[in-house]
Formats: structure tokens, sequence, C-alpha cells
């Protein structure tokens, strides 16, 4: 089917048919659960699909051939750094001593994950200037909830009940915001200065004694460093408030700054964007969380920890009682701390350093090209991080073309769209990050067909309007999936028209 | 670098091209004060080199134990098409599908996924996935508070200890009320929830409850009267949470028939290696009438502009990237590989491979029950189990150490794992799988045997 480019496919259920069996497993006597009572047991089976193993398999490779995926094309996704994702990652992360090892496995029995563990910890403090880590926070979000949940306990044990704000930009991530409200806090959003960065005095307006902490995102989602950033931390921390640092853009810094040493007081990482663990179609990631030393009585529990023999142990339940409690279960997603694991180690501090000239110098370069072609608007013209914007607002005011259908048409030209429409504050925004492991074949390529396509948008707007048309669909009908929202097959049902395809 | 394309000229180049000597003057918008000292790492390892370190890593964990050991990780048979499909870049490499147009494939898949969960749980909304069953648990615990406007939640002390401690973890962080409903001591029932003392703290009419949760089968292997505690929790206008694992639902009563409004849980049982504890894939479901307070990302079919079926995120303003500070969760990436994992794994059994699963964990479990029996060893409770329960061993820490010690992992030692839990202290939780082998289940009951003789008789002590 591929040969013929890929293709729309019948859902796994029209695939099924009663009576395919594929026998993976041995069958149980007769009797086994004869001694399940009556009112425990199920008395329909579930309708799940019959599909054989050649038909299954099919399926799955002809759904995956949808998808667009770094080891098929260039993500320029701002905020999200889809670099390489190397495949010793995924070698290592399938050794049977690491993925068959049972989360509850005595210590005795688990040295050699352990040990990985805690060389993870001792790399990121490194990287961060903290002087603790917690592995535990199973992503970005998870790991600012345990940051701010961190931040709550630290005051709360100085007998500081009543700070209840979290200082977030506008600019920032929608999880900053959603994260001070489950952490039972009050969200105050400060407007970003004129020319991109932190409005200091807005900031130091709103510090005061009801500040618990103020989350910055450094490189901003602008792109742009905070140059302000000291004079801010400075204010926070004389107005008793804690600095969470969002560790999103940590792909522009790292090695040129480390934000323990610049003053923050706590910051997540993703994994799954500084360190090359797989995005997953959305997942798994890792949000390992670093702090300073005053706050390491709160991190969750388990931690990891050396003995003075050299073995390693996790803390005992209950052992440190300050601890904010537990983020999930078991110790983390040990599976893709192996990958970053293995990243680390392959770059060392040498190649770490190297990961964030290349990445912030492709940035540049990339910004500069689009620059020079006059194409889009920029609306932060001097020298970016790792990632930058363009605007569309001229070319909207134009043709009426907008961003959406230039990243729509820019899938016709075989690359993934920008980031689109973030951060909030810039009109027609489009968020674009090249990664260090693009290019410069690839980055020309990408600038020449974002240029093509806004000349494009003077000359033949429609098509433009209605990209994408070599992509296995067209745009969506969003209003109506969410109107009438189908969110399962109904086997009931059974009459599906299958695909035209 | 490991990974990077540029020559040496292709970075001089795009230095020039911007009028730059060195990559250095890229950072100068860093105020000298606030630049790093250098990073004190080790130097770069070539990929030969670190293979050797990892497969030396890996080799000082040792897997190659007659295991017992259950407690929310299930070692299960996954046949190799499984990884095959993880192992495809298509899907491991693929961005969270904001672009429907360029990711129909994990669009569907999640959609798969979505539909096989609710065909299990008979519940018909179904989340694109949670960080694992702890977190689900607690986000359903929360969704009972937004769906009620009420904030406080009873949790059964049945419920795995750690899912119990991260919904404690939530729920202070958000100013909720979460109280212990605590276990049956003895007689028949003992080990389940105390249903009389559910009764009497949901009549407690000054603070009415949001959600009740109970597990099934619970941590300690036992069946709970679900039924009943959705009765009881419906009839005080609270919501009911089942906490389950989804390969007995194969075999058991699913939450949708026993009146659950949530059901969350541990999906690796689903073909995801224990690997540690994670990645793994938080589940949760609901009823369609609490479809705008579930957490996370839904993926819904709709059709292109042209009429052709196709699948695409949905109810999107729930979500934190639209709500910011109101959004239902802070949830954004989550476990969409795993849910795969899931996916493929069930088409692969099947509806007759996945009961014969569950069942051929239930005989395996009757197989070691009978076992320990005839060395002396029994249950600790009386109520049914499907394939994991609690046995009685004196001096569980030390049997446990030594038949370690011999090859035998023999489940996890209560005392440590819930050391306020007293009725199971002489406890070990043990479990059985479609893996598990006759001659493992004799090793294990024949070390535990001269181990408890040692014990009756301590080398060294008065005989």
């Amino acid at each position: 089917m591929s040969a013929s480019g890929p293709r729309m496919q019948p859902s796994l259920f029209e695939l099924s048919k009663p009576g395919r069996r594929s026998d993976k497993v041995p069958h149980p006597p007769s009797d086994a659960l004869d001694r399940l009572p009556a009112e425990h047991r199920r008395e329909r089976p579930p309708a799940l699909p019959e599909v054989n193993e050649p038909d299954a398999v099919r399926h799955f490779v002809n759904l995956s051939q949808l998808n667009h995926a770094v080891d098929t094309g260039f993500y320029p996704l701002g905020s999200c750094t889809m670099k390489w994702n190397p495949k010793v990652n995924e070698w290592a992360a399938r050794l049977p001593g690491f993925a068959q090892l049972h989360p509850m496995a005595p210590d005795a029995v688990a040295q050699g994950t352990l040990q990985l563990l805690w060389e993870v910890e001792q790399i990121l403090i490194e990287v961060s200037g903290m002087d603790a880590v917690t592995l535990q926070p199973a992503a970005g979000a998870h790991g600012e909830l345990t940051g701010i949940l961190m931040i709550r306990a630290y005051h709360r044990s100085r007998g500081d009940m009543d700070r209840t704000d979290v200082l977030v930009p506008d600019s920032a991530h929608g999880t900053n915001p959603a994260t001070a409200t489950m952490a039972g806090l009050r969200t105050v959003s400060i407007k970003a200065a004129p020319d991109g960065g932190i409005d200091l005095d807005a900031f130091k307006a709103a510090l005061g004694p009801t500040t618990a902490a103020v989350m910055i995102t450094n490189p901003s989602t602008m792109g742009l460093f905070e140059s302000r950033i000291g004079e801010l931390l400075e204010a926070v921390h004389a107005v008793g408030a804690l600095a969470y640092m969002d560790g999103a853009n940590l792909n522009a810094i790292l090695g040129r700054f480390k934000p323990g040493e610049a003053g923050f007081d706590v910051m997540h990482i993703n994994t799954h964007k500084t360190f090359s663990t797989p995005h997953g179609g959305g997942g798994p990631g890792a949000g390992p969380v670093a702090v300073v030393e005053q706050l390491a009585p709160f991190l969750p529990a388990p931690r990891v920890l050396r003995e003075p023999d050299g073995r390693f142990r996790l803390e005992a339940v209950g052992e440190r009682p300050t601890s904010i409690g537990r983020m999930r279960s078991f110790v983390g997603s040990t599976g893709v701390l192996v990958r970053a694991y293995a990243y680390l180690r392959t770059h060392g501090g040498s190649g770490l350093a190297e990961i964030t000239d290349d990445a912030v110098l492709a940035a540049n370069y990339l910004k500069g090209r689009l620059a020079a072609s006059g194409a889009y608007d920029i609306p932060f013209p001097g020298v970016c991080k790792h990632e930058f914007i363009a605007s569309a607002s001229s070319i909207k005011k134009r043709t009426g073309v907008r961003t959406l259908d230039i990243a729509k048409r820019l899938l016709d030209h075989g690359f993934h769209a920008p980031t689109v429409y973030f951060p909030l504050t810039v009109d027609e925004a489009m968020l674009i990050e090249p990664t260090e492991t693009e290019s410069i074949e690839t980055l020309d390529a990408f600038a020449d067909a974002l240029i093509a396509i806004a000349q494009e948008a003077d000359t033949d707007p429609d098509v433009v309007k209605t990209a994408p048309h070599t992509a296995p669909v067209r745009r969506l009908d969003e209003v109506g999936a969410a109107r009438n929202p189908n969110l399962r097959w109904r086997p009931a049902l059974g009459d599906w028209t299958p695909c035209p395809d | 670098m490991a990974y990077g394309p540029h020559t040496p000229a292709d970075r001089r180049r795009m230095l020039a091209s911007l009028g730059m000597q060195s990559v250095d003057e890229l950072f100068a918008d860093i105020p000298p004060a606030l630049r790093s000292t250098p990073l004190r790492l080790d130097p770069p390892e070539s990929e030969q080199v670190l293979m050797g370190r990892l497969a030396n890593l890996a080799g000082r964990n040792r897997v190659d134990l007659a295991s017992f050991l259950g407690a929310g990780a299930y070692r299960h048979f996954s046949p190799p098409m499984v990884d095959h499909m993880l192992l495809r870049g298509e899907w491991y490499t693929a961005y969270t599908p904001y672009q429907p147009e360029v990711s129909q494939g994990t669009l569907q898949s999640i959609y798969e996924y979505e539909s096989l969960i609710a065909e299990l749980t008979g519940l018909d909304v179904v989340s694109a996935s949670h960080y694992d069953g702890a977190a689900a648990t607690a986000e359903a615990a929360l969704m009972t508070c937004r769906a009620t406007a009420r904030d406080r939640v009873l949790v059964s002390r049945a419920v795995h200890p750690h899912y119990r401690e991260v919904l404690t973890t939530y729920f202070h962080g958000a100013g909720l009320q979460v109280e212990d409903i605590p276990l049956v001591e003895d007689g028949p029932a003992a080990g389940t929830t105390d249903l009389a003392h559910l009764e009497r703290a949901l009549a407690d009419a000054d603070h009415p409850v949001a959600g009740v949760v109970l597990p099934q089968p619970s941590f300690y292997g036992l069946l709970e009267p679900m039924a009943e505690a959705a009765r009881l929790a419906h009839a005080a206008g609270a919501l009911f949470v089942a906490v389950i694992e989804p390969v007995s639902l194969a075999v058991l009563a699913p939450p949708g028939a026993y009146g659950a409004d949530i059901a969350a849980g541990e999906g690796q049982s689903l073909g995801i290696p224990p690997q540690y504890g994670g990645p793994y894939l938080g589940i949760l479901a609901c009823t369609d009438a609490l479809v705008r307070q579930i957490p996370g990302r839904l993926v819904g079919m709709t059709t292109d502009t042209d009429g052709k079926r196709a699948y695409v995120m949905t109810l999107q303003a729930r979500e934190q990237h639209i709500r910011r500070e109101k959004a239902a969760s802070n949830i954004c990436t989550n476990q969409t590989l795993l849910a795969l994992a899931a996916t493929v794994w069930l088409a692969a059994l099947g509806p007759h491979g996945l009961r014969d699963v569950a069942a051929l964990g239930a005989a395996k479990a009757a197989e070691l029950e009978a076992a320990l029996a005839a060395v002396g060893v029994a249950r600790l409770h009386a109520g049914a189990y499907l394939n994991e329960y609690v046995v009685r061993v004196p001096n569980p820490v030390a049997v446990h150490r030594e038949l370690l010690g011999n090859g035998v992992l023999a489940g996890l030692v209560l005392a440590e794992a819930v050391p306020d839990e007293p009725s199971v202290a002489e406890g070990l939780l043990v479990c059985a799988t479609e893996v598990t082998t006759t001659d493992e289940i004799s090793a294990f009951a024949r070390q535990l045997q001269s181990a408890l003789a040692v014990t009756a008789h301590p080398v060294g002590g008065a005989a």
C-alpha cells in the first residue's frame, strides 16, 4: 500500500473477524476461573478485535506511515526541541537488566539501575548549578507541580502561611498557570516588556509578602535570554519569595548559564527536549527537578542514596518526614532516564556545551535568512537563543493568508509546521526551533519553503488557504468533533462505511 | 558532537552570514556576572565504549530470579510483534499530534486505544493517557471534587500505598481532604474495605463526600465489594472511583457494570516491561456525563473537508494550553507511546488471548497457593482473589532475604512497604502470572520450607 503513498486505514475493529485467533499464550485449564465468585465475574467478554498477526502488523505499519516524525523529516517546533533521537538509547533501554527489573525489587538486586539514576542526578546537578535532583516526575508539567509544591512546603515550614501568589509572565507555557492552580496557589499574570523580555517594574510592583514564587522561562518563549534576570532574582529573594525556572529551553544554555549559580531556586528539566529522549507521539517524557540546598528536605520520596561503602539504596517508607510525598508510583520513568543517561554520557561536558552552541547558531542562521528575505515580520531582530519568532502579521493584512495557512502549506513541502500562535502575546506567531542536529542544507531548504509560501500568498492565496494538499487528509472538522464527540468505536453500530481509499 | 551535522566550514559559513567571528558573540546577551562556570563532567564517550558501560550497569541488576513480586507491576508475555512496532521511528520519534493532517497514525492509534479501554472498563470516555496508575487515580479523585463541588474524598486502605501517597500529595497541594477507609480486621472479609466504616463516613452531613475510591483487585489481591460500595457512594451524592488492573477486566466485572463513574489504573500489565517503574501507562476512563471534567488529551473521530474519516484531538477547552489557570489539570506530555504499546499488545492477544492471560495467572496463583500450603505457609486472608494474595510467614524480612540469596524473589515484604498496616505485618504479598513456571513455584516452596526450618531452629541458637 505504501508503494502508492500513505493512505488512511480502516480501524482495528473493522479488521476483526470472529474466530480469528492468535495462540500467543498457552490455554489455561478449563477450571481456572471456577473459584471466582459469580458476583465478581464479567458476564460478557469484552468485544476486542480479533485479528491475526499479519493483519495487525500491516495495520500498525500502515498507520505509522501517516505520521511525520523526526526519523522522517524536520520538525521546526519552537519550545519542543525536536532533536535527533539516538538509536543507541533505544538499545540501552531494552537491555534485559534494565527493562525487566521490577520497580520494587530489593536494592541488593537493583544496584546497576540505582547507580545509573544516581549518576544522572549528579550530572543534572552540575548542568543546572543546583544542589540536589529528583528524577521522579514523569513530565515537565509534573516537574512544575513538584517544584511548586516544594516551594509551598518550604514557606509553610517557616510558618510563612500567607504566600499564595505565583507570578508568571503572560508569554509563559500554559502549564505554568495551570500548575499554580493545582498547587492551591493563585496565578498573577505579568505582561512582557515591549522588547519581549521581563518587565522588571511590573514584577517589582507585584512582588510582596504574599508572593510564593515567580515562574520564569529563560530563555523566554520568544527565544530571548532574559538579560534582566539577575535584578529580578534579587528582587524576588528580597521579598522572601523563591524563583522557579521552567527548563523547557535548557537546550539554549548548556554550559553557558547555570540557573542555580544565577540565583534560581528550583528548575525542571524536560529530558524529552534537551536530552534526546523520544517524544513518542506525545510522551513518555521525564521531568527531573533540581533544587538548591534549602529545598532538598522537601524533595519527593524516595530519593536514591549512596551509602559510604559505595552501595546505593532507596529511602525507606517514611524515612524523611519533611518530603512533600510521592508524585507518582515507584521511582520514576527509569526507562526514559536510561536513554537520557546514554545521551549525557555520549556528550560529556564538552559535547553538551557544543549542543547549545550549535543549536543557537542554527537558530540565528535561520532567523537571519528569513530576516534578509523580508518575507516575514521578525518582531525581535537581535540575537536569539535556540528559537525565534517570525510572524505572518503583514502577510495576513496584505493577502488574508494566516499563520495557520502557512503552517499547513509547509506540510505540502514535507516539513512539519513550527509552533503556531504561541506565545499568545505575538500576533500571528510562528515559533521556530531548528535544534543542533539539522544540517545547513535542511535549514536552507526550510527557509526556501517558507519564503516560497510567502510569495505564493501574494500570487495564489487560495492554494495556501486550502493547504495541505498532499497530506493523507485535508483540514479537519474540529468544530464538529467537539460538538458531537465520537471518542470510541461502538461495536454495536457496525455499519461504518469502509474507508474510500 | 555525536549527532551534529556541521562541518567546520558549515559553522564558519553560518557565522559569516551573521557577520560574526565566534559563536561566543551569540551569547553576548548573557550578562557577564551570570555566565556559567565550565561543565565539570566526564569527556564524551564513543558509542562502543558507552555500550560497554551500559551493558555492565544492566548486568549488575538481577533479573534472573524466580520472581513472585507484583504489587502494582506485573510480568507478562509480550509477543515480539509488539516491540517490533514500537521500534518504528514513525511512532516513537513523532511529536504530539497538534498538526493532525500529518499525525493521523498517532491519532487513530489513540482513538483505538480509547475504544479498547472503553470496552474493557465499560466506560465510554477514555483519556489518551496519564503518567501512571497513581497519577491517574489522583486525577480521578480531583475530578470527583470538581464535578460535585465538594472537597472531601474517601480512599480505601486497600488501594496501592503509592497511589494513596500520590493522591495525598495532590490533595494537600490543592487544599482538599483525603480520609482513609480502613480494612476489615477479621472474619471472612478480612483485608477488604470496611463498608460499615464507609457508610458512617458518608453519613456526616456537615462534610459531604465528593468521591469514594476502592480498588479491584485490591493491593492485597482481594476482590472488593465494588457494587455495594458504589451504591453507598451514590446514595450520599458522591461519585465512585474504581482503581482497576486492566488484564483482570478480561474476566472480572467491568467498572461500568457495577456503577463506577470513573476508572483509574495502571496499564503496565498491557505489554509494557517493568523497567524499574516506568514509563508506564495511567488509565483514566469515565462516564459520558463527566466528559467535560476529565483531564488530559482526548482524540475523536471526525471528517476532513472532503468528508473523509479522520481523527483529531478534541474538547481541548479543558486543557492547559487553552485554559491556563482554569484548566482541568496541568498535564501536557502524557504517555502516548505506552498507549500504543497497550493497543498493539491487545491486538496481538485478542479477546481470547487476554482471557487466557487472566485465567492462566489465576491457575498459576492457585497452584502456588497449594504448593506453599504444602510447606505450611497459608494465606493471611480468606476472601477470593484473582492472581495475587498475602501469605503469612514468621519473620518475613529475614525469610525474604534468605530466599533472595537463593534465587527466589519472594514477593513484597509488607512490613516494609506498608508499615502503618499492622494486620499484614507478617505478610508477603505474592503473585503469579501466565509466565510463572511450575519449576519456579517448586523452587519457591522448597526454599521457603528450608528457610522456615532455619528460622524455627536458628543456627547457633539454643536448641
